[in-house]
């Protein structure tokens, strides 16, 4: 069984403003160990299947298994709230304490964990996002990109299967950008930790083991990344931006020129010269 | 610049005094606090003020610095003091004029109070000047644990403070961007009367008032997705734990308070 089972869910927000459901008969698997990356654009829906994931929402219909917890039964929440580990968009309002390690800790501390087994977290996953020695720091003097490395080491810390990261990068400079991706790169190749990375960032996507791309609440696509690539007037459809080299190869394709799927500037150039 | 702001007046030292636990200074400034309110006579504070003067040297924060804590106090001390001269009377005329008098009685009771204010001010502003506020909040969360049992919501309370702690930099951060973005638009914060600087407060604060409850609304998801359900059942990276000198001055406090409430 899939780590991550998404089986015909539909979700409707039940307040006045909600005219139509945030999501529409969505099936899904991600695996133990994939990096999954979901684009879409503003309103597809993105931000409510993360909710659900981590039930801060529950289905309107169909269930969600995580590890085969079925997270519409109230006694699996805070189960499956410690293994899906969740880091939000805005680096501001996730941190709670005003020193990095006691905001690591809030986690563990919450689960109950031992004193001395906090600390032993707490340090372990700082390093694990290249912050070691930011123990002692507050939030306020660290850059865009060093919160989010320690929110996502706060998820760490409380040890989760996976962690669904909702446009970590979309308020930051493209320094704190790289160094978070290269974080969640980092935790998924060496450290097996599954992510589920949502953004709109398409380049962001490229390294992706598995790409969702979702419109209006719908799953329009799901496959590797060069295949997603390959609908580049679809995506733009609806309203995506496509890396640069995957559209110049695209174009070329329709000018018959002979090119294979193309993700990076470095792939045009060697596949051309 | 706003942000320079520093919580509370801590001042890290590496001391006898901010080492002592956290709990233990608090119930000792309560302490003194009562026995401060049992005496009657100048001797009695000038045996406080000795004690405070070896508490600051302990602290090894500079005394013009404790004073200078005392700054915003000063119009209170001058009030009282004026009020008891003028207007307590008893015992001797010592100046008089027309129907205004000062008698020593007056005198006697303005510095009484004075002295009694000052002291006070002087034992709570050592206890936020050697403890940092995570510890005071630790401490105060200890301490008000046995009252969970009638309902204070002791963990709470103490993740509150904790939360105001962490964002009132972001907000101050934020309302000085707000300042200078409308600033840049020609706003005017400076002139003007009272009522019409308040009033350009007004776009300032709207602002950032929907901002606050935006990061509180986001916030809350963020703590809920980190499995946070209350007080109930959390441990903390850092227990706060008892050591033995901790012990020794709150023996030494209580002595103190004895000996000087027969003073
Ligand atoms: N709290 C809410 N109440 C009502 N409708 C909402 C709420 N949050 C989101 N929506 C609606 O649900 C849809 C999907 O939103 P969301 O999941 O936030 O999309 P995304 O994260 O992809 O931008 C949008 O149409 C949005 O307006
Ligand atoms: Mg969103």
């Amino acid at each position: 069984m899939s780590l991550i089972n998404i089986n015909g869910v539909d979700f409707l927000y039940e307040n006045e403003n909600s005219d139509r459901p945030a999501l529409q008969n969505i099936n899904l698997q991600i695996e133990a160990g994939d990096f999954a990356v979901i684009i879409g654009s503003n309103g597809s829906g993105k931000s409510t299947l993360a909710k659900l994931l981590n039930v801060l929402l529950t289905p309107t219909k169909g269930e969600i298994y995580i590890d085969g917890l079925n997270s519409s039964k109230s006694e699996n929440t805070w189960k499956i709230r410690q293994k899906v580990g969740m880091v939000f968009q805005n680096p501001d309002n996730q941190l709670v304490a005003s020193m990095v390690e006691d905001d690591v800790a809030f986690g563990p501390e919450n689960l109950g964990i031992p004193s001395p087994e906090i600390r032993k977290r707490v340090d372990k996953a700082l390093e694990m996002v290249g912050m070691a020695g930011f123990q002692k720091f507050a939030p306020h003097k660290l850059s865009g990109g060093q919160k989010q490395r320690v929110a996502i080491a706060g998820v760490i810390a409380m040890e989760p299967d996976v962690i669904v990261l909702d446009e970590p990068t979309a308020m930051l400079d493209p320094q704190g950008r790289k160094e978070v991706m290269e974080t969640i790169e980092y935790l998924n190749k060496e450290k097996e930790i599954t992510i589920v990375h949502i953004t709109h960032f398409m380049e962001e996507a490229v390294t992706a083991d598995k790409v969702i791309v979702m419109n209006e609440g719908n799953i329009l696509h799901k496959g590797t990344p060069k295949s997603i690539f390959r609908l580049v007037n679809k995506l733009k459809e609806i309203n995506l931006d496509i890396p640069v080299a995957a559209e110049v190869a695209e174009y070329l394709r329709s000018k018959n020129v002979n090119i294979p799927d193309i993700l990076t500037i470095d792939e045009l150039v060697n596949s051309l010269c | 610049m706003l942000t320079d702001i520093t919580i509370g007046q801590y001042m890290a030292r590496d001391s006898i005094i901010h080492a002592l636990d956290a709990r233990i200074k608090i119930i000792i400034t309560a302490i003194l606090i009562i026995a401060l309110f049992t005496i009657d006579t100048f001797s009695g504070f000038g045996f406080f003020s000795i004690f405070i003067l070896i508490v600051i040297f302990l602290s090894k924060i500079s005394f013009l610095k404790v004073i200078k804590g005392l700054k915003p106090i000063l119009f209170l001390i001058i009030l009282t003091l004026f009020i008891h001269i003028f207007l307590t009377k008893g015992g001797d005329i010592l100046w008089s004029w027309r129907f205004i008098s000062i008698e020593s009685e007056g005198v006697y009771t303005g510095f009484f109070m004075v002295s009694r204010i000052f002291i006070l001010i002087l034992f709570t502003s050592l206890l936020t000047l050697t403890t940092s506020p995570l510890q005071l909040t630790d401490g105060i969360e200890y301490i008000l644990t046995p009252l969970k049992r009638f309902g204070v919501p002791a963990s709470e309370l103490s993740m509150m403070m904790t939360i105001a702690l962490r964002f009132i930099p972001t907000l101050l951060e934020e309302a000085e961007k707000i300042m200078k973005a409308q600033q840049a638009r020609g706003a005017d914060f400076e002139s003007g009367n009272l009522i019409q600087r308040a009033k350009s407060l007004v776009p300032l604060l709207v602002p950032l008032f929907i901002s606050a409850f935006r990061r509180a609304d986001d916030l809350a998801l963020a703590m809920e997705s980190r499995c946070y359900r209350g007080g109930e059942g959390r441990t903390r990276l850092h227990e706060l734990e008892y050591r033995y000198y901790d012990f020794i001055a709150l023996i030494i406090v209580i002595i103190m308070a004895v000996t000087v409430s027969f003073f």
